[in-house]
């Protein structure tokens, strides 16, 4: 089977078995990190640009080196030190980056259709890293490469995505790549952070803490911003973690060998407590590692390689 | 001046209830008699075999841009672009650079019709001075200006008092305020319609409440305290149900529904992958909101079709979403979309359509236009109601191209649009003199 898109844009057009491909070839690329020498020639003579217009460190960093692996050229467009500073359009800046011959250009936005306004003017393909609280595929991917790795699949999985949903694109990658694959996806947090209408994509939406990871073989924590606590949207910190911060205690109400994970980066004693955090369930880890492995394949097959 | 017949077309007036096959014979400037089978010779004859010719349309919410933002729109271009559209008279709002809140502006933005329009252009002039919700206006030295309402669109009255006051006021002068029903609290950094594909896009979402929560208070503000009412753009099935309960309670109130909230629904902004010419205020609302609205349309709750025409340059939408402007034009898309979407599938007939575009709102602004009544202003708008074509915005004489209806194929245009006896515009040409 060829992969049939020149973008990767959102989880939400990828098919069930287009999201196999990706997470079959990203354990293929993960045995090359027990080698020696951890490179493989697949993108040589190709250059991958970085273009984050929100700061990251895991992603862009997790990108550059899945890119080096693959013997790309890879060059980090810094938008706070460019042109952008001195009023440049995005559009402008994103011709000026392909006119320098970028086969890749992978971009973070803080607007959801960022990544789709390039990929209609641009012939280079696009990786979306991220835009604003839509989707961000390859952290949706990487979670269920880990889940499958562990748990060996989806079928009848219980997965909770806990935390501020309606402002997270991991959630919305991840319920669709879950959703599509066969899990089933329970959304919980505070009324105000829960978008009633994804009752329509047959999920599970849930206020109550216990309620939500009781039988659950997944937790999936998302990180709590302070910011939303200014627009009233949770009272305080303090009342969030009350109610919904994962401590070890609770976590003896969902399944015994649930998974915990986070995108990172982590409020430690927030959203999660120390023990949670560094406990024999997280695997908040092995996601980082496993986010290279998924980010190869993906290069890979955008730049049209067959089966690895 | 030249005589004008028109011959053998289907004249509707929904003023006089007049919908059969007739000429209609222009002199003077003005409507001289509608008859069968005209004998007299004019200066200039028209076949209208197979079209309807109708009142001089009137779009009573329009943004001309000038003075301020010359590039989107002028009095010039924007006058044109509605004699396209087929209208024959228009409202232009008042959030211009200068705001339209003085006498000067006003007689501006008259001067500059007289010099450079084509079509009769009705100045609204805003509630608070410079539109900054704080204090009223002098509305009686507007209205002796020429303002025919007084509007804040855009940036709505938040102030309740300043509104009650607004609306008590303007009753000695008969004017009405036109009311854009937005809760800036609750909009806030909204930028689509909160529901399902809100949600899914993760963009700000602007609740139907924003605008319904602003209708109940302006009712019941003008219950208490008087005044004239007329409720701009409504979008939502909420605002639809509080209207028609005012009016089945006899209170004077109008409203108006624009030819893209009654065709479009908030899946386009997911279908076009976030195109900023699908971005507008009031946004684009869901199948369930736009079903209201096309009910209230066909049981008379929504009174007139209004385009809200708000031009943008490309330079300015050309963004992502979040960054793009609200706003559409929809003079020159107003009458292909509304036969091809509503008229020709049956969901309300010619006649309503334009009884919403011609008398309704005459009525709202009190002024002698929108009928074909002997001695009224000689305005004509001739339709052909199966002329097939294809929206090109590079074909508009609006100096902006923000359409949602690009590509969209039509059926049924504006064939001839005549002002004060004098055409305009026919066969997809402005006539200049």
């Amino acid at each position: 089977m060829k992969f049939r898109h020149k973008n990767l844009l959102t989880l939400e057009e990828l098919t069930r078995e287009e999201i196999e491909l990706i997470l079959e070839n990203a354990t293929g690329f993960k045995e090359i990190f027990t080698r020696s020498i951890k490179k493989v020639p697949t993108l040589r003579g190709k250059s991958v640009v970085n273009l984050f217009y929100e700061n990251s460190t895991r992603t862009r960093t997790s990108f550059e080196i899945a890119a080096k692996r693959l013997s790309a050229d890879v060059i980090n467009f810094n938008v706070s030190t460019s042109s952008v500073q001195k009023g440049e359009s995005l559009l402008d800046t994103v011709h000026t980056i392909e006119s320098l011959g970028a086969d890749f250009i992978i971009m973070r936005h803080s607007c959801p259709g960022a990544p789709q306004l390039l990929a209609r003017r641009i012939s280079a393909a696009v990786i979306n890293a991220g835009d604003g609280a839509h989707e961000h595929p390859t952290q949706g991917l990487l979670d269920a490469f880990t889940i499958k790795e562990v748990k060996g699949g989806f079928e009848g999985l219980n997965v909770v995505i806990l935390g501020d949903i309606t402002h997270s694109r991991v959630a919305r990658s991840n319920i669709w790549a879950l959703t599509k694959l066969g899990a089933n996806i329970t959304i919980a947090g505070p009324s105000t952070l829960l978008p009633k209408p994804f009752e329509r994509l047959g999920i599970r939406i849930c206020t109550n803490l216990k309620e939500a990871i009781k039988n659950a073989d997944v937790i999936n924590l998302l990180r709590i911003q302070l910011e939303r606590q200014r627009k009233n949207l949770f009272p305080s910190i303090r009342e969030y973690s009350l109610l919904y911060g994962l401590t070890q205690e609770r976590l003896k109400w969902a399944k015994k060998d649930v998974l915990i994970m986070h995108p990172g980066p982590i409020n430690r004693g927030v959203e999660i407590s120390q023990e949670v955090a560094d406990g024999k369930h997280s695997v908040i880890l092995r996601q980082v590692t496993n986010g290279v492995a998924v980010r190869m394949a993906v290069l890979y097959l955008l730049s049209g390689g067959e089966e690895a | 001046m030249s005589t004008i017949l028109i011959k053998n077309g289907r004249v509707i007036d929904p003023s006089q209830g007049l919908d059969s096959i007739q000429d209609v014979y222009i002199s003077g400037g003005v409507i001289r008699y509608i008859r069968e089978n005209i004998k007299r010779k004019a200066s200039i004859t028209i076949d209208a075999k197979g079209m309807i010719v109708a009142p001089g349309l009137i779009d009573m919410h329009t943004h001309l841009r000038e003075p301020g933002r010359e590039d989107e729109e002028t009095i010039y271009s924007g006058t044109r672009a509605a004699a396209a559209g087929g209208f024959t008279s228009i409202c232009c709002m008042p959030n211009t650079r200068p705001v339209c809140d003085s006498r000067t502006t006003v007689k501006y933005v008259h001067a500059r019709v007289l010099e450079l329009g084509v079509v009769n252009v009705y100045p609204v002039a805003s509630i608070t001075v410079g539109q900054k919700g704080e204090e009223i206006v002098e509305f009686g030295d507007l209205v002796d200006a020429g303002a025919i309402a007084f509007s804040d669109d855009g940036s709505p009255v938040m102030n309740a008092e300043i509104m009650r006051r607004a609306l008590e006021y303007t009753a000695m002068f008969d004017t009405p305020i036109l009311d854009h029903c937005e809760n800036m609290s609750l909009s806030n950094v909204g930028v689509m319609h909160a529901g399902y594909i809100q949600s899914l896009l993760g963009l700000p979402g602007i609740p139907g409440a924003a605008e319904s929560t602003q209708v109940a208070r302006d009712i019941e503000l003008l219950e208490f305290f008087g005044g004239r009412l007329h409720i701009c753009h409504v979008s939502t099935e909420a605002s639809i149900h509080l209207i028609r309960r005012a009016k089945r309670r006899n209170v004077d109130i109008t409203c108006e529904a624009t030819p893209h909230h009654l065709t479009l629904t908030d899946e386009l902004v997911k279908t076009t992958n976030f195109d900023p010419n699908t971005k507008v205020k009031p946004p684009l609302v869901s199948e369930e909101n736009r079903l209201e609205l096309i009910r209230g349309l066909q049981d008379g709750t929504i009174d007139v079709i209004a385009t809200d025409h708000a031009p943008h340059t490309t330079k300015d939408k050309d963004k992502v979403f979040k960054e793009a402007p609200f706003g559409l034009i929809g003079m020159e898309t107003a009458i292909p979309v509304l036969f091809t979407d509503l008229v020709h599938k049956g969901i309300i007939t010619i006649n309503q359509m334009i009884e919403k575009m011609t008398i309704n709102p005459a009525k709202i602004l009190r002024i002698d236009r929108g009928t074909l009544k002997t001695g009224v202003p000689g305005d004509v708008t001739i339709l052909n109601p199966n002329k097939r074509h294809t929206i090109r915005s590079s074909r508009f004489y609006s100096l902006s191209r923000n359409t949602p209806f690009e590509g969209k194929r039509c059926k049924g245009a504006v064939d001839t649009t005549i002002v004060s006896g004098k055409i305009v515009y026919t066969k997809g040409k402005i006539v200049e003199e």
